[in-house]
């Protein structure tokens, strides 16, 4: 059967809150750092979903489109009658995951190097970045400096007053055990969980079709192409 | 002088929120603990022992999980949930006003809280999702304020308490500023933003109070780039530093003396593009070849109350800020810059091509 799209999107309270109606003065665009610097038009993401033919929606969310906004919400501040298209970005992309769509576009297939990062830092450690996770090779525009905080890592961390990896309160503490389990808790019960199984294993079929190598770990070809590949495809007019 | 109408009157209103006194539940950030430390330590002791506030910072606080919701690999009912939590351990603690650290986090706190508002549903979800998980309940907070707005709001007492202002020393002029609010500061709700989102106050307020002069700029209200998975993937890193470009090619003509944030993304990004753009191009964007120094509020309000630069953590910036002490006037010690907690040396960074140091 059919999805309905339209109906899958008016379950999300983001996307009924940013798309009311859209007279297409193209605002968005003009206050969009997304479309200043790749080949995109918020607009025109606004009139697909707002025509609601249910073949092009799928079509969107099998794009490159729907994955190049930074989310940095000025469309909301400036939109003369209230939409966010960010929160309707936010929409298709979570349908795009859902429905396994995601891994046919190149942008689309990086959801898999941030489950991998900011996905596991979060439950592993309980913080979307951690010192010991971003690492100054994966990091090079960090500079020098953060080389140095990496390799005097326990001196300066307490040279400035943090707790690194520590019992008790203060910067970088240690999360307690009985923390990261409620954070795994409620992964599980909101769906949380969910989505970073589905992430993986779509991901790893596309890594099959790639003929790219894939593991459980992010050591691994699929995640090192997903997360360095840029085809330069994306700033043409 | 022309007395102000009441339609002003009420505009002005709209903007203004209510901070907390006193008692603050703590909320930290992820990316401000691993990049500026110091600036959240040193917001604990100006709270505590420079204005003798109480604030509790919990142990048991986590990431909010806000930058996987905005790279969308967080489910909006997970994040609203974990918030719950933080809500609820602010319960537990017997507190109802947060201080939030992170913008990106100010704003996820923000928007859960009108969701609830509009969509009385989801937050009676939200309790039944988090008593399920946890079996934990909550209040709401009665405000929820981001850090840089408690700065603001004590500014005067800072500045009454402080040792030095922000004006050059030599020539006897108020320093020039350019500052950067985090875009999820105001631009989604502006009416929780001071000054809103067309001209917030949080950071001109402060900037002014202590002395210096705010410098406005084209791209002043321009996103600094982070554009989250446009960060966080490698290969997309071309659009944020093409924003953070953006904004320092439009200051670069009023030779401001530094810049201040009130986002920690924004702080870093604007600090650590400055380095590879100088890499890449070998341009620099002041008069010398050492860049512009990138403060937040808590260091700047550390150095005019003439707390030692290198317990604010300056010496982490890639952009060295000597060239700015040397103009307030402030001394400080070059051979315990690199040094450990009980003064050792450690080895020296490694210096960059073109930036000076």
């Amino acid at each position: 059967m059919e999805i309905d799209y339209c109906a899958e999107l008016e379950k999300d309270v983001r996307f009924t809150e940013g798309l009311k109606a859209c007279l297409q003065c193209g605002i968005c665009c003009a206050i969009c750092p997304a479309a200043e610097f790749y080949n995109y038009d918020p607009r025109t993401i606004v009139t697909t979903v707002q025509q609601g033919d249910n073949h092009q929606i799928e079509e969107l969310l099998k794009s490159e489109t729907i994955w190049y906004c930074g989310q940095c919400m000025s469309c909301k501040t400036r939109c003369p009658r209230g939409n966010t298209p960010g929160f309707v970005i936010q929409a298709l992309r979570k349908l795009s995951q859902q429905y396994g769509f995601f891994t046919q576009s190149e942008k689309g297939r990086q959801q898999y190097a941030i489950k991998k990062t900011v996905g596991e830092n979060v439950l592993n450690k309980g913080y979307c970045v951690h010192p010991d996770l971003v690492a100054y090779d994966m990091h090079p525009e960090q500079g020098p400096i953060w080389d140095w905080v990496q390799q005097n890592k326990e001196a300066v961390y307490e040279r400035l007053g943090a707790n690194l990896n520590k019992e008790g309160a203060g910067a970088l503490r240690k999360i307690h055990e009985k923390n990261l389990d409620e954070l795994a808790a409620i992964f599980e019960v909101t769906g949380g969980s969910r989505l970073y199984e589905i992430i993986e294993e779509e991901s790893e079929k596309q890594a099959q079709r790639m003929q790219l190598g894939f593991s459980k770990t992010a050591d691994n070809e699929y995640f090192n192409h997903v997360y360095t590949y840029n085809s330069n495809t994306h700033f043409e007019s | 002088m022309k007395p102000i109408d009441s339609e002003t009157k009420h505009t002005w209103n709209v903007y203004q929120k209510d901070i907390a006194n006193d008692n603050f539940y703590y909320a930290r950030s992820c990316i401000r603990q691993n990049f500026f430390p110091a600036s959240e330590h040193m917001f604990l002791h100006i709270l505590r022992n420079v204005l003798g506030k109480h604030v509790y910072d919990d142990p048991n606080h986590t990431t909010c999980t806000g930058i996987g919701y905005h790279s969308d690999i967080v489910p909006f009912e997970t994040i609203q949930t974990v918030v719950a939590r933080h809500f609820s351990l602010m319960t537990e603690a017997g507190l109802e006003d947060i201080a939030i650290s992170c913008v990106t986090s100010f704003g996820i706190y923000t928007e859960i809280l009108d969701t609830w508002h509009h969509f009385p549903e989801q937050l009676e979800q939200t309790r039944e999702f988090l008593y399920k998980a946890t079996k934990r309940e909550f209040n709401l907070p009665k405000t929820i304020a981001h850090t840089s707005d408690i700065i603001y709001k004590f500014r005067h007492e800072i500045a009454e308490k402080s040792t030095y202002s922000l004006v050059n020393i030599e020539t006897g002029n108020p320093l020039q500023a350019v500052e950067h609010i985090g875009c999820h500061y105001a631009k989604m709700f502006p009416n929780k933003g001071i000054g809103g989102a067309e001209f917030p106050q949080v950071l001109s307020g402060m900037i002014q109070a202590w002395g210096g002069n705010v410098v406005d700029y084209p791209e002043r209200r321009h996103c600094c780039g982070f554009g989250f998975r446009n960060y966080l993937v490698q290969a997309n890193r071309g659009y944020s530093i093409s924003n953070t470009q953006k904004k320092l090619e439009s200051m670069k003509p009023y030779n401001p003396d530094f810049i201040l944030t009130n986002c920690p993304g924004c702080a870093m990004f604007i600090d650590k593009w400055q380095y590879t753009i100088s890499e890449m191009e070998g341009k620099t964007y002041d008069a010398h070849g050492y860049g512009i120094p990138v403060l937040t509020y808590e260091e700047l309000a550390g150095l005019v109350l003439g707390i030692n630069p290198w317990d604010l953590g300056l010496q982490i910036h890639q952009i060295q800020c000597e060239q700015l002490l040397q103009k307030i006037g402030i001394p400080y010690d070059s051979t315990m810059k690199y040094t450990d907690s009980k003064g050792n040396a450690l080895p020296k960074p490694n210096v960059p091509t073109y930036i000076l140091q």
